[in-house]
């Protein structure tokens, strides 16, 4: 098995974290990952995107050209790495802020109101959480139980009492992703 | 973990005794996780921010003249600071290590990552007939296991080594298994191990260390003794990997990150029918001369791909000595090509070069 994963959005949306909860998820199942931030500025604002990769086997390049997953929070990121995901891939979007939707056929959308949701329910912080059970629905790369255990090495101790409020999110982010049927684009 | 701080726990764990830096992007992570692990309350280990890399770099003199595992990292504009220094360590033939997270120059240029001081790092890069023995590490397992190489090399042939990372490996996240802890040398050891060492000279003749000879005829045989040790270690240490190399028609030969985006690039490549192998210099100085030469006598034609304008290609044309084709790709300034522009570039140089672009 190997993933090979992009996550992108606006610094401060919590993209590179949950690439990290996801590498350490995949690490305490034994997978051999890699995370590989665009760093930089980003993370004083603007946008930022990660890479991950979760495989049985040993991980090449940490950059790639092309993705089978992509996790996209923002307008600008969409319009980035839509023709990025491989033929069959997935591609799942936040609909906040996205005023051009995506429109290819060949590959599975999804959409997940997560910035909508963690709003309603004064869950803000656990954004990035809500995303992470969106993509785990859908590809379950790693058990909840890893991202359980991954929060716990990656969290210092005094927020592990914050763990259960990120489980709960991820169960959320599993119930409201949903597929979406794009329209052929017209030409 | 990162790379970065890959570094800070193998120099904790293989028993440090100095750690001497300034802060700049990308390799700020190295004093932050030696902040953090606060090792002087463990191994007694010292880390200190100096006021410079000027201040740093001397401070790992005195420290190594002492016979003192002492290191330093720092990125590109940093290390061109350290320079000076380096040169006059390996002028007093001290052991040390310098670790350079490459970023893009020149100048203060950009953070983000580069090769583009692999001639800084192999070719001199301060003044003088000299050598840093430089390791380039492509994973973060390599950024913890050079810590432990690195010294190792330094003390056997009492010269500066350098780890030549890029802004990649130092901040990308990968599994790494850090070494075992080893505890710090005692004063008795550092002794009884460095005979050349200012060490306190109570009872015997006291030890020099300088750079400076200034009778001619002396210095000329200074310089013969450092040359003679340099081929010594270009015959004994030179450090390579090959991959998918045995029934390879081309090969593409890179280091650090660039050697695992042309990993990625050979398995797409493969999917077409294009048999390319990696060569990769794990040492750029001493650089594998021989072994490429070797590996390049049943292959077409030899793509060198860098973060850089045309570096290392020098060493593998004078490698393989104009026996085949050797061309280049490279992306400058802090971009990072992806796999794909790698497989274009091999296409369009030796596949179908109708394809090239002006």
């Amino acid at each position: 098995m190997k993933e090979e994963i992009i996550i992108a959005g606006f610094g401060g949306q919590g993209v590179l974290s949950m690439g990290k909860i996801l590498a350490y998820s995949g690490l305490m199942e034994g997978k051999e990952v890699t995370w590989m931030p665009a760093y930089g500025p980003e993370q004083r604002g603007g946008t930022a995107n990660v890479t991950v990769i979760v495989s049985d086997d040993r991980i090449s390049s940490p950059i790639l050209s092309k993705y089978d997953t992509a996790i996209i929070l923002n307008q600008p990121s969409l319009d980035k790495f839509e023709s990025k995901v491989k033929p069959g891939g997935v591609l799942i979007y936040d609909g906040y802020g996205i005023t051009t939707p995506p429109t290819r056929q060949d590959i599975r959308i999804f959409r997940i109101d997560a910035m909508d949701e963690a709003n309603e329910r004064g869950m803000a912080k656990t954004f990035n959480m809500i995303v992470l059970g969106g993509l785990l629905k859908i590809r379950p790369i790693v058990c909840i139980d890893s991202v359980i255990q991954a929060l716990r090495k990656t969290l210092p101790e005094r927020h592990h009492k914050l763990i259960p409020m990120n489980e709960k999110a991820i169960h959320i982010g599993m119930d409201i992703i949903a597929p979406v049927t794009t329209e052929p684009a017209t030409v | 973990m990162k790379g970065n701080e890959a570094i800070a726990h193998a120099a904790i764990r293989m028993g440090v005794d100095g750690y001497f830096g300034y802060p700049i992007t990308p390799q700020s992570e190295v004093l932050e996780t030696l902040a953090e692990q606060k090792p002087w309350e463990t191994t007694g280990m010292v880390v200190l921010q100096a006021e410079s890399e000027l201040a740093a770099i001397n401070m790992v003199y005195g420290g190594a003249g002492s016979g003192k595992m002492v290191m330093t990292s720092s990125s590109s504009p940093g290390v061109s600071l350290k320079q000076e220094g380096i040169s006059y360590i390996a002028g007093a033939e001290l052991p040390c290590l310098v670790v350079n997270v490459m970023r893009g120059g020149p100048g203060l240029g950009t953070i983000q990552p580069s090769q583009a001081d692999y001639f800084q790092t192999t070719k001199g890069g301060g003044h003088g007939d000299y050598h840093v023995i430089a390791l380039a590490p492509a994973s973060v397992q390599e950024m913890a296991d050079f810590v432990g190489l690195a010294f190792e090399l330094a003390f056997k042939y009492r010269n500066p080594a350098m780890i030549l990372a890029d802004g990649v490996i130092g901040q990308m996240m990968e599994k790494v298994v850090l070494p075992d802890f080893r505890p710090r040398r005692t004063e008795e050891e550092i002794i009884d191990q460095c005979p050349w060492a200012t060490t306190g000279c109570k009872g015997r003749r006291p030890n020099v260390i300088t750079s400076l000879e200034l009778d001619p005829a002396t210095m000329e045989q200074r310089n013969l003794q450092l040359q003679a040790k340099y081929a010594d270690i270009q015959a004994r240490e030179c450090r390579y990997e090959e991959i998918d190399c045995e029934d390879a028609d081309y090969l593409i030969v890179a280091f650090g990150s660039c050697a695992r985006i042309a990993q990625k690039a050979m398995e797409h490549a493969r999917e077409e029918g294009i048999h390319v192998g990696l060569f990769r210099p794990i040492t750029l100085w001493p650089f594998p001369s021989e072994a490429l030469a070797a590996r390049a006598r049943q292959t077409r034609g030899i793509l060198v791909v860098e973060l850089n304008s045309g570096q290392m290609i020098e060493d593998v044309e004078l490698a393989v000595r104009c026996s085949l084709p050797v061309e280049h790709f490279g992306r400058l300034g802090g971009i990072v090509p992806d796999p794909d522009e790698v497989v274009d570039a091999l296409k369009q140089t030796f596949i179908n070069p109708s394809l090239k672009t002006k």
